[in-house]
């Protein structure tokens, strides 16, 4: 059972299943099942494998309900977020993001100003281009240009916000 | 023993899944594989954009005018050289050289010119921000055309002013100075960008196997084991698609992979001198010479002070790589065995920093890579 232990690790299912089996299976199903499984699991294991390796700096990739264009929360609580791209976000073109900023009671925030950051975090780069706060909008909406991914999968886009609140950050997770 | 058998049995169909998956075609890629690989298709690729800084880009008499001038040995200084000296239409319009040969030799690698209408920037280290931009430099190089862009103004009065005019609207009195010969030579540009920016790259076979392994019709036969293996570790663990990404294989970005430099040559810094030249350039966006100064966003929110730029060059196009060795910024490796096995060692960069970590493929996967980045191979379209 060695071997099947070994590749069973690989997905929780399979090990459960494999628990399973050797505590109850008589020989000759255990035998059976046992081949079986390996063979399952070497296939799955081989299917799943590109997806896994792509993570190359051990970065976690956030859960998806921490993904999305908000309203998200800055991290001191200052601000509320929610990301209006002027189309729907697609790698490799430039783009201009509105952003659009209340306090925590939903009311518009206007006279801040924005710097933004972000990056891959499982690659290690940051943004390829230097986006820019270019217009503050009526309502609380600001503008900010230049905004481009260059390749897909999970980017942050880290939106300092500065007003006579204070300073804090939002950082919104993407899947581009 | 009910619950063993169902267990059994579960697994033999999970087992069966997958065989039968394989055995139809599809090859066992998962739903976020299949999304991946039809990004990669041509299927995928966006409409030309327009280049608003060329009015005449998209007029098919200026892309006429322009083919003919790209293959002009006028417009050189021992009327030997033209663009299509370097960038040859039966060799995906490159030389196979590791450095371009005009009237002299060049420091680099003669880069091909399909779908490049699709890149912001333009030459190993992007000191260009358009296709005429680009295509004005090595008509003032020394060791490329070798001329000046009076001579090239007197070519176009002699040979092209019925054409030029009709394009361009009346040809200037080159006798009123600079003004005047730099209004022509921008235009020679902007008539040879209108001919580049046609030239597309066709479906290769990768093309025919993503569009059919993604459609559910199968892809049975169309790829080798070792191609789909290959393809696997493309966009899998050899991490290509960190930089090869989208259906021109390509970010458009400037990448440091610590590739040596020739050792004739000085070393240069690639992107970090490429990017400070593109702002001052006398032909970019915001200049007097282009049709759109407004609208440079590319200018506008470049990245020119970082060190990840330091010797970090173009990422091109993986389409047809097969048929244009040798590769790298100076030609630097003659296969794509060595830039595979370049990729594996991920060696340390001769200045700045490599963004490259070893790979620790084995030789078979090497291979496998190989044999699908040589089914990347297409036709060439050109007007």
């Amino acid at each position: 059972m060695t071997t099947l232990q070994l590749n069973s690790t690989a997905n929780p299912e399979l090990k459960q299943l494999a628990r399973i089996l050797s505590r109850r299976a008589s020989s000759r199903n255990r035998r059976l099942a046992a081949l079986a499984l390996i063979a399952a699991a070497v296939i799955v294991t081989t299917a799943c494998s590109s997806a896994m390796m792509l993570l190359g700096t051990g970065a976690k990739r956030p859960a998806a309900s921490e993904f999305g264009l908000g309203p998200r929360t800055s991290a001191n609580g200052l601000y509320l977020a929610t990301l209006e791209p002027s189309r729907a976000i697609r790698p490799r073109q430039m783009q201009t993001v509105r952003v659009s900023l209340t306090d925590r009671n939903g009311r518009s925030i206007i006279g801040a100003s924005m710097t933004i950051d972000g990056g891959m975090p499982q690659h290690g780069h940051g943004l390829p281009t230097r986006p820019r706060m270019t217009n503050a909008l009526d309502g609380g909406v600001y503008e900010i240009e230049g905004v481009r991914f260059n390749m897909g999968g999970w980017w942050e886009f880290k939106v300092t916000i500065s007003s006579e609140r204070g300073t804090d950050t939002v950082t919104f997770n993407l899947s581009v | 023993m009910a619950a063993n058998r169902f267990l059994v049995l579960s697994a033999l169909v999970l087992l069966g899944v997958n065989v039968a998956a394989i055995a139809s075609g599809s090859d066992g890629w998962s739903a976020a594989q299949l999304d991946e690989l039809r990004s990669l298709s041509l299927s995928a690729l966006e409409p030309v954009p327009a280049d608003p800084t060329n009015r005449v880009a998209d007029n098919p008499r200026a892309a006429q005018l322009g083919e003919r001038l790209f293959f002009d040995t006028r417009l050189s200084a021992d009327g030997k050289v033209a663009c299509g000296t370097c960038h040859q239409p039966d060799r995906n319009f490159q030389d196979g050289t590791p450095l371009g040969h005009g009237v002299g030799v060049t420091g680099k690698r003669t880069m091909p010119v399909a779908a490049t209408s699709r890149a912001p920037f333009l030459f190993w280290d992007g000191r260009k921000d358009s296709l005429w931009a680009q295509a004005l430099g090595p008509l003032e190089s020394k060791v490329e055309h070798g001329g000046t862009r009076a001579q090239y103004a007197r070519v176009i009065a002699d040979h092209y002013r019925a054409d030029y005019e009709n394009v361009f609207g009346p040809f200037p009195d080159l006798s009123t100075g600079l003004e005047a010969i730099t209004r022509v030579f921008v235009n020679i540009g902007k008539a040879i960008a209108a001919f580049e920016r046609r030239i597309e790259f066709g479906p290769s076979r990768f093309d025919r196997y993503v569009d059919a392994v993604t459609s559910g019709q199968g892809a049975a036969g169309i790829f080798s084991s070792d191609e789909v293996a290959g393809l696997k570790l493309f966009v899998g663990k050899a991490n290509c698609t960190q930089c090869h990404n989208g259906p021109l294989f390509t970010n458009n970005e400037f990448h440091n992979t610590g590739v040596p430099g020739r050792p004739e040559l000085p070393i240069d810094d690639g992107r970090l001198t490429g990017a400070a030249s593109v702002v001052k350039d006398e032909f970019n966006c915001k200049s007097r010479w282009s049709d759109a100064p407004n609208r440079c966003a590319e200018l506008d929110y470049l990245v020119t002070d970082d060190h990840v730029l330091q010797r970090a060059y173009k990422v091109p196009s993986l389409r047809n790589v097969a048929e244009r060795a040798p590769y790298m910024d100076a030609g630097q490796f003659a296969t794509l065995k060595e830039v595979l096995d370049h990729y594996n060692r991920a060696p340390v960069a001769p200045a700045g920093h490599s963004e490259l970590k070893p790979l620790r493929l084995k030789p078979v996967e090497l291979n496998q890579l190989e044999a699908f980045l040589r089914t990347l191979s297409g036709p060439v379209r050109k007007p």
